[in-house]
């Protein structure tokens, strides 16, 4: 061990270099299921509107009728210029998709993601704190059911209650037609479009729409959070350094907060970064749910039309969304924890 | 093995309760799916009677327990049926995955080397993918060769959970493999197959359970998500919870809340009786979570005192 | 009853009283099969700056004496008898006093340093915590001054105090735990098996900092220990533990050269040294403290158990040289009890065996 507190740069340089392996890992085995599966992928998306030769022609241009091994190196050229080709059905660049709809989707992933913490955080510490007693009980069932409970049901049962309770609160889509119609798209995340322009009550609008989405979407991620947290705490509070700080006179607060919750979290947010893969799944159904204009509503028309160039591009786009996270938590477990700096 | 059960059955406190709710619960569901002929008063697929059709979203009643929906299907039915459509897809992708992700598992973790790194690499590749999406995608790939069944939908969740097995399987391999007393047997000469038989097996076992009834609950979830977005079951091959659910989103909307209520509900109780067996299981089955139950202290008069004196 | 000559005072007339003083002090753990009898009326004295040794077999309740006197127990464990902190009765104390006490008066190392600093505290973290959950109103200035001071005396460089602690190696760290319990002066230290874990050179570099600190500190020592070598080396009385019982107790040297307690004597023989030719070791195993043997604790392995150990339980009386023991062979020997011949005479085979099983 050196003196040397590890030095963070190199560790993110090291870290970014291993991203390349995992990210053609991860094209290649989208690869293999889109275009090396039986199926023809034009015939599949626009067959029986088009005859023999106009198929043909299409196939040419796609550049299907190639060997694999060259469409496969061409594949994997283009997603490094963030290429990801042109839907068959409705010949729509993805990259365009993943622009004008992308915005819809983040918005709703990071507000499900603020509701799960400020939900899942504060439950998961009382639970493990409190271990066995009836509050731990009761936390936990919730956090089971919150869990068991299909997304789209917590969601069709917010909007019963919603559409008995507050009549007019908005149950679908991202915002009324009044605010699309006057926010012009820059950023294509329409809320902070609608910031930028100063527009209040667009703003509103938008934020009234996102309540009932994300905290369907934040509810079941936070089950999962607060079991995690709920372990991990259980586990830090029998720490030795819990202990040894209690044998220094630490007030049991303190103990509580600074020592056993501070480490319990180092593994949370390890394992929150996997919960990406939960949180876009779960965006799927959300978005089906509410009609939400985002990327999933998207992945599903095109799945619905068969178009195997969509779907190859937004799972691959899926793909690189899952590797930068991991990335990304990996290095703020770095900033927290000093031991993975080597 | 045997030590398995009695450690469950000797469980205390919240653990054994958790278990034991779960299990009732299960156990009612398979009743009902075994029994679905017979209890269900009428066909999955069936909409009409006696050649008239069944009336279209009526409210509970008599006739009808949970209503009929927008399809003219008899929800109390089709709930019913769900319960064995669900069954199905479990076990049939539950061991579809066990087969194919635990004997990979061990090999991995008991070969190792080169064999071993790239498994894990394509296995944490796929594993990383949203679960969901694999499963649409699979779908989207056997909606052609395989149509839309019963089959096509546990495949298409069986390839979210074989990479789980693999993975826990292989990581107890490879601890196992390290742990102490297997050094010892191989330092006793015992052969590799002995070992891998005799205390991989073991060890192996302990965990599946555990991963197997989450699994199911997770598989349960995946099948009506796919379902609910129109990936899953078709409504003339098997009753399924989810696409009920996706047919009923409309009549939310319009304030009509049976078709929703009741398969929803079936779905929440049946994923979390499976949940809750796991949970219990795991907390059985690893000692770590595992609490002594405490009894307070009563010191008794001291009758060693006289005694001491003297 | 007190084994300290009272007038015993330092140059200065400081009175050298007990610090700390327990009298039949109880520690049980309650379980699903009954209490464990881990701490089972216990009775010693420590003088200021002194050490006092504390040896036995793995699981006759060492440890849990040490944590018991600091109140640092796991639910469902409690506490009985007598308990005196420089006069203060610790058993009457609320939870909140207590642990008022803990860090700033009384102090506690631990056995592995590894893993008994928090990893995502920086060191001077740490010791400003502790000093201030103790002086509110303490200064940024003499935080850093009362650190350096105590990290210089454990021979650790001030360039490290802004380090983490898997910065340090294991020897290091027991040094930093070290002088993260001395930076409150405490009057009071339990170190448990603070060497175990360390390697030879490192152990004897630690012992020698703990043999030194009431030069520095003028700090009373309870040490933990298996290790015989460590007691003799850095302590200046010894208490003998058995089965949740102190057997034997007194100047080490006098323990040493003449033990009492048949245990005390099979305990030295088992010690392994240059001039050992053969192995010796204690037949049996420790008893199960829940249930433990009537009278006295250790007949069914004492090699010269008497009918009277396996009916009544011996009495703790004073051996001469300061030393205290609780054993009727050794009574006896010394001629301060007569016995009938019934009584006196040696324990059956059969009945060993039997009691070996309960």
């Amino acid at each position: 061990m050196s003196s040397a507190s590890g030095s963070l740069p190199r560790y993110i340089l090291v870290r970014l270099a291993l991203v390349l392996p995992m990210m053609w890992v991860l094209l290649t085995v989208v690869f293999i299921l889109l275009r090396v599966a039986p199926g023809d992928p034009v015939s599949a998306a626009v067959g029986g509107k088009l005859n023999q030769e106009a198929l043909d022609a299409r196939r040419a241009t796609l550049g299907l009728d190639r060997p694999l091994i060259t469409q496969y190196l061409d594949y994997l050229g283009n997603v490094a210029h963030l290429d990801f080709g042109k839907t068959i059905s409705d010949n729509r660049p993805v990259l365009d998709i993943i622009k004008d709809q992308g915005g819809a989707t983040l918005t709703l992933t990071l507000g499900a993601f603020l509701v799960a913490m400020v939900i899942g955080l504060p439950l998961g510490r009382l639970a493990g704190r409190y271990r066995d007693t009836s509050a731990d009980a009761a936390i936990r069932v919730f956090g089971v059911v919150t869990y068991a409970a299909p997304i789209f049901w917590t969601g069709i049962m917010f909007v019963l209650l919603v559409v008995k309770l507050f009549p007019g609160w908005p149950t679908n889509d991202i915002a009324s037609v009044v605010t699309k119609f006057e926010v012009t798209p820059k950023s294509h995340i329409l809320l902070f479009d609608a910031a930028l322009e100063g527009n209040g009550s667009a703003v509103s609008d938008i934020l009234k729409h996102h309540v009932l989405p994300c905290l369907t979407l934040g509810l079941l991620l936070s089950g999962v959070i607060i079991r995690l947290v709920r372990i991990n705490v259980i586990q830090a509070m029998k720490g030795d350094y819990v202990e040894a700080a209690r044998a220094r006179g630490i007030s049991e607060r303190r103990v509580v907060r600074y020592h056993a919750f501070r480490n319990a979290l180092v593994p949370v947010i390890t394992v929150i970064g996997l919960q990406v893969a939960i949180t876009l799944s779960g965006a799927l159904v959300t978005e089906r749910t509410f009609n939400w204009p985002g990327l999933g509503t998207e992945l599903i028309q095109y799945v619905t039309a068969r178009d195997y160039i969509a779907v190859q591009g937004l799972v691959t786009f899926f793909a690189l969304i899952v590797v930068v996270v991991s990335v990304f938590v990996d290095i703020l477990t770095a900033l927290v924890d000093p031991r993975v700096r080597y | 093995m045997g030590s398995f059960f009695r450690g469950i059955w000797n469980t205390k406190g919240q653990a054994r309760w958790i278990l034991l709710v779960g299990v009732v619960i299960t156990l009612v569901f398979i009743v009902f799916a075994v029994l679905a002929p017979w209890v269900a008063p009428y066909d999955f697929n069936q909409t009409k009677l006696d050649g008239a059709k069944l009336p279209k979203l009526a409210p509970p009643s008599g006739t009808y327990w949970f209503g009929t929906n927008d399809q003219f299907y008899d929800i109390y039915s089709r709930v019913v049926w769900g319960a064995r459509t669900a069954l199905e897809v479990i076990v049939l992708s539950l061991v579809i995955s066990i087969v194919i992700g635990v004997p990979l598992g061990i090999a991995s973790g008991f070969i190792g080397g080169w064999f071993d790194r790239i498994l894990v690499f394509v296995n944490d590749a796929i594993y990383s993918l949203p679960s969901l999406l694999l499963a649409i995608v699979f779908s989207f790939l056997l909606r052609g060769p395989l149509g839309g069944g019963v089959t096509a939908a546990a495949l298409s969740i069986t390839a979210v959970y074989i990479p789980q097995y693999f993975r826990v399987v292989r990581n107890t391999t490879v601890s196992a493999r390290e742990a102490t007393y297997v050094e010892a047997a191989r330092a006793l000469g015992a052969k590799p197959f002995t070992i891998m038989r005799k205390y991989l097996f073991g060890n192996v076992v302990q965990s599946v359970p555990v991963l197997g009834t989450l699994n199911a609950a997770d598989a349960l979830g995946t099948l009506a998500a796919l379902g609910f977005l129109g990936f899953g079951i078709q409504p003339n091959e098997a009753s399924e919870w989810g696409y009920d659910l996706s047919r009923a989103l409309d009549d939310a909307q319009a304030g009509t809340w049976w078709p929703t209520l009741f398969p929803g509900l079936a779905l929440i109780l049946l994923i979390t009786a499976l949940t809750l067996v796991g949970e219990g299981l795991n907390e059985t089955a690893n000692p770590a979570l595992r609490r002594r139950r405490l009894r307070p202290v009563v010191f008794p008069r001291r009758e060693q005192d006289e005694e001491r004196t003297r | 009853m007190t084994p300290i000559e009272l007038e015993e005072q330092d140059a200065t007339g400081v009175d050298r009283g007990p610090v700390l003083e327990a009298r039949d002090l109880r520690v049980w753990y309650g379980t699903d099969r009954g209490p464990v009898r881990a701490v089972d009326g216990v009775s010693f004295e420590l003088r200021r700056g002194e050490i006092l040794g504390l040896v036995g077999e793995s699981g006759c309740g060492k440890s849990t004496l040490g944590r018991g006197l600091l109140g640092l127990l796991p639910d469902g464990a409690a506490r009985d008898g007598e308990l005196r902190f420089q006069g203060r009765d610790m058993l009457a104390l609320k939870p909140r006093e207590q642990h008022a006490l803990r860090g700033r008066d009384l102090g506690m190392i631990f056995q592995e340093p590894l893993t008994r600093l928090n990893p995502l505290m920086r060191i001077s973290e740490h010791f400003s915590e502790t000093l201030r959950t103790h002086d509110k109103s303490i200064s940024k200035a003499e935080i850093e001054r009362r650190s350096l001071d105590v990290l210089r005396v454990m021979g650790i460089p001030p360039t490290r105090f802004r380090a983490y602690p898997h910065e340090f190696s294991g020897g290091m760290r027991q040094r930093l735990m070290i002088a993260l319990t001395l930076v409150m002066r405490p009057a009071f230290v339990v170190a448990d098996e603070p060497t175990t874990a360390l390697d030879v050179l490192v152990e004897a570099q630690i012992i020698r900092i703990l043999h030194d600190l009431r030069r520095e500190y003028d700090t009373s020592l309870l040490l933990i220990t298996h290790n015989l070598g460590i007691i003799a080396e850095a302590c200046d009385r010894v208490a003998v533990m058995y089965a949740g019982e102190i057997v034997e107790i007194g100047e080490a040297r006098e323990v040493f050269s003449r033990p009492r307690h048949p245990y005390t004597r099979e305990l030295l023989r088992s010690t392994i040294s240059l001039r050992t030719t053969g192995l010796n070791y204690i037949e049996g195993a420790p008893p199960d403290l829940v249930d433990p043997p009537p009278a006295c604790r250790f007949h069914p392995r004492c090699p010269d158990a008497m009918n009277v150990c396996a009916q009544r339980h011996p009495v703790d009386r004073d051996h001469g040289a300061g030393t205290r023991a609780a054993c009727w062979a050794a009574d006896v020997a010394q001629g301060l009890v007569k016995l009938d011949d019934r009584e006196a005479a040696p324990l059956p085979r059969g009945e060993i065996s039997v009691a070996d099983e309960a």
